[in-house]
């Protein structure tokens, strides 16, 4: 049985978003950018570390973004690359001694390799299939990382405490705030590159991919290998979320990293807004506050009262926050007209 | 020799559960185009009215029918309500929309039935089934069922005018338009059959995996994984994705060695992608041929 | 007489833009009517606006019952059957599983006496009855979309571009066809063309649409002898 569908005439997965859309424009960034760097100084420990938390997820959510909204794959593993990530810093620091800021690029670079090869098998794949494959890997991980066989390294089910670094040069300041505006630089660099990368050559060839994949192949563009490569550099900044993670939380273990670690990042990306890379770190602060607001509102229904909030957002602002932004966008420039 | 077929007719009898499984995905994905994360907590939810109707007295086929009942309006009331608003936003936040759905009804159910483990009665025994010790009275009525199940959806997709109606919804939505059917309601039939579905499910698995709010997360995975593998477009190919990933997932327990029951799962899905690797549109899939 | 179709200012949006400006016409019971004009001008905009497939404002009547926000598939059942662009074949399901699809809001016994009076108009579909209707070729296709659009017994068909990708040979036999249909049948038709000379030989009223509006109405073989509007607006 064989039938023909008309790619063209449907609407693509995953909804084009235009380059220019994905990114803040520099006034607004410029705001953000100094809200960060204040923040913290008037606030607790505790809220400094949950900032850090939100900057980290961030760059999970974005990674995923990179690669759904980017490429138009869709995956439910970016749980696997950031446990990866995670337990590469973690081993690095505590069984080789090596400083945390350098385990953080070999994180990076072990990932891409990681979602590079995955991304081999994964090309024959879409849709629910590519899903499926994907939440397989994500609930293999945890299982790999008990195996007796790698328990030398990994510390097995215990999983390994990872030391949290002071500040360096003796700056007067706090491990946390430390952490924090380390983690901010390196989210800052991750952001910039990944803005980049989807305005480069790279970038217009994902989209092409995701917008239409058979039309992109007959235009000359090599589809395997961008789509291996959105794999790689989407896995790649998940593992230095990772790192970063585990050096923030102080501990990794496999249990950390199950696939509701993966549904989490995606919700926070379709909160956030598929495709609007700003988003990703609102979507972030979905994932991270919102459990907790349910949490407070009712705790034995805590995860209706989730569920609930997920879905008013999602009746209210079906493109997640994107949508809130292109309508302030809107006002503002006719409050300026007039 | 012997252990092989012993763990074959092992692994068919717990296909059984995942075929049952996933016929409800196969409905759903018939109709809204894809799988709805929420089905495994929705069957479990029915199931639960199931028991509970029986604690109230009422004997174990009338609790069936009513929950059969029960369940097929629970699934049209839910599509009506929370996925009709959703029909025009992207498929990622609808896919969000079931996760959100997914954890209102297993936090409902853990309220209301709390979280501890019941037993649930089954109606054909669990003795051995003629003499073998591999396949209870339970598990070869489990299959009867399911394969009574698969005709029954069989004859209604191809001889019934409604079924005719839903399946043209589901192809060519526009087109079944302007033949005159209502392709919103096909979509919220296609829900109630699902849940009614999922509910038979629910309450076939129940007496194995015994009754608790999270008995469904991982029968619903290698539902879906026997869906898949059975290339989601039929019910036919589902059925026996169901019974190959039962014999897949014990043949993996019993010969590679080092495979805890946590592993199991992976290497299952593992297999199940190999497969998809070389038939991307699972074993009875329709190849789609794309052209731009 | 009042006409079978009576649109009248007829406006349609496709988001901010809007396709049709103003756009009155109307068809008689029994009659065949052509909509001429270029590429987008607005002929496949007036069928969907017609069935509420496009935002649209203005009156629309048939039989003298107004359509405005009656949705697309209880337009069906006031008996008119759209034959949309790209025929909207059921490409998964068999030849005559499309038919049946035709007759999907009729409840009477006489459905499978109709699909055999199709076969005999289609010979070529009876030959394919248990084909995959994707497998037809594009002229076995638009046979088979028309053949889906009369199963429902309506008293108007719209036929969007019927002639589009069909080989000359295949149009000629296809355009016979039709007219035997509005004769034997009693079906209104009204057909949207880019060939406009063949559909002026075969409708009896012609309107020509440029951008969303009406430019030129009258009966079709005035029309096709009118030398300027052949020039300036049919191009042939």
């Amino acid at each position: 049985m064989s039938a023909i569908e008309e790619v063209g005439s449907q609407a693509p997965a995953v909804e084009a978003v235009p380059k220019r859309a994905m990114t803040l424009s520099s006034g607004t960034a410029f705001v953000v950018v100094l809200l960060l760097l204040v923040v913290p100084l008037f606030v607790k420990n505790f809220i400094i570390f949950q900032m850090t938390m939100l900057l980290i997820y961030g760059l999970a959510v974005l990674a995923l973004n990179i690669l759904t909204g980017g490429s138009g794959q869709f995956s439910l593993g970016q749980s696997a690359f950031y446990a990866v990530g995670a337990y590469t810093s973690a081993i690095l620091m505590e069984q080789y001694n090596i400083n945390y800021a350098l385990t953080l690029p070999v994180a990076g670079v072990v990932c891409f390799g990681f979602g590079f090869l995955f991304g081999q098998p994964a090309l024959r794949l879409s849709g629910v299939y590519l899903a499926l494959a994907t939440f397989a890997l994500a609930t293999a991980m945890p299982q790999i990382l008990k195996l007796g066989f790698f328990e030398h390294w990994t510390g097995g089910v215990q999983g390994l405490v990872v030391t949290k670094p002071d500040a360096p040069f003796g700056l007067p300041m706090s491990q946390d705030m430390w952490l924090y505006y380390f983690t901010l630089a390196i989210t800052i660099a991750i952001y910039i590159f990944s803005v980049n990368l989807l305005r480069s050559r790279s970038g217009r060839a994902f989209m092409a991919i995701r917008d239409n994949e058979i039309a992109a192949s007959a235009m000359g563009i090599d589809v395997a290998t961008y789509k291996t490569l959105a794999f790689g550099v989407s896995a790649g900044i998940t593992g230095v979320a990772g790192g970063l993670g585990a050096i923030a939380v102080q501990f990794v273990a496999p249990d950390s990293y199950t696939i509701v670690l993966a549904i989490s990042l995606f919700l926070g990306m379709v909160v956030g807004g598929v495709g609007w890379l700003p988003g990703s770190f609102i979507g972030a602060a979905f994932i991270i506050f919102v459990p907790n607001i349910a949490e407070g509102i009712s705790k034995g229904l805590s995860g209706a009262v989730f569920g609930v909030l997920l879905f008013l957002i999602i009746f209210l602002v079906p493109h997640g926050a994107r949508q809130v932004a292109m309508v302030a966008q809107q006002l503002l420039s006719k409050v300026r007209k007039t | 020799m012997e252990l092989f077929t012993n763990q074959v007719l092992a692994g068919i009898a717990t296909g059984a559960i995942y075929a049952c499984m996933a016929l409800a995905v196969v409905m759903i994905y018939q109709a809204i185009d894809h799988l709805n994360f929420a089905q495994g907590e929705m069957a479990m939810f029915s199931t639960f009215v199931s028991w509970q109707l029986m604690q109230w007295g009422v004997p174990y086929w009338g609790a069936f029918v009513l929950t059969l009942a029960f369940s097929f309006a629970g699934g049209i009331v839910i599509e009506r309500v929370l996925f009709k608003p959703l029909a025009k936003a992207p498929i990622l936040t609808q896919v969000a929309g079931f996760i959100a759905l997914f954890s209102i009804i297993n936090s409902c159910a853990g309220l209301i039935w709390d979280f501890t483990i019941k037993q649930y009665p089954t109606p054909f025994g669990s003795t051995p089934f003629l003499g073998s010790q591999l396949i209870s009275t339970h598990q070869a009525g489990m299959i009867g069922i399911t394969v009574l199940l698969l005709i029954g959806l069989y004859v209604f997709f191809q001889y019934t005018r409604i079924g005719l109606a839903m399946r043209a919804a589901a192809s060519v939505p526009e087109s079944a338009r302007l033949v005159g059917i209502n392709t919103s309601w096909m979509i919220a039939l296609g829900w109630g059959m699902a849940a009614a579905i999922g509910s038979i499910a629910g309450m076939l698995i129940a007496p194995v995996v015994f009754l608790e709010p999270n008995m469904m997360g991982g029968v619903l995975i290698y539902g879906f994984a026997a869906a898949v593998l059975g290339g989601l477009t039929s019910p036919f190919g589902a059925v026996l994705g169901g019974f190959l990933v039962g014999i897949f997932e014990n043949l993996a327990g019993t010969y590679i060695p080092h495979v805890g029951n946590e592993m199991k799962l992976p290497i299952a899905l593992a297999l199940i992608i190999t497969v998809l690797v070389v038939k991307p549109a699972g074993l009875f899939g329709r190849n789609i041929v794309k052209r731009v | 007489m009042t006409p079978l179709l009576n649109v009248k200012d007829l406006r349609a949006y496709y988001g901010q833009v809007q396709a049709l400006h103003g756009l009155s016409f109307s068809l008689n019971e029994g009659s065949l009517t052509t909509l001429l004009g270029a590429n987008g001008a607005g002929k496949t905009t007036t069928l969907r606006a017609i069935c509420n497939m496009v935002r649209s404002t203005g009156a629309i009547e048939f039989d003298g019952k107004p359509l405005n926000n009656k949705s697309t598939e209880s337009i069906v059942r006031f008996g008119i059957a759209h034959v949309p662009q790209g025929r909207g074949t059921f490409t998964t399901m068999t030849v005559e599983e499309n038919l049946q699809l035709g007759a999907i809001t009729r409840t009477d016994k006489a459905i499978s006496s109709d699909i055999e009076r199709m076969y005999g108009y289609f010979p070529k579909l009876k030959e394919r009855h248990t084909q995959q209707a994707g497998t037809l070729s594009g002229g076995e296709q638009q046979m088979l979309a028309v053949a889906r659009a009369l199963m429902l017994r309506p008293r108007l068909m719209l036929l969007d571009e019927p002639s589009f990708g069909l080989a000359p040979l295949v149009v000629r036999d296809l355009f016979q066809i039709l007219g035997r249909i509005n004769r034997d049948e009693k079906v209104s038709i009204l057909v949207v063309e880019q060939n406009a000379q063949l559909a002026l030989e075969l409708a009896d009223q012609a309107y020509v649409i440029e951008t969303g509006r009406i430019v030129m109405s009258g009966a079709a073989k005035d029309i096709a002898q009118d030398e300027n509007v052949r020039k300036s607006y049919l191009g042939y």
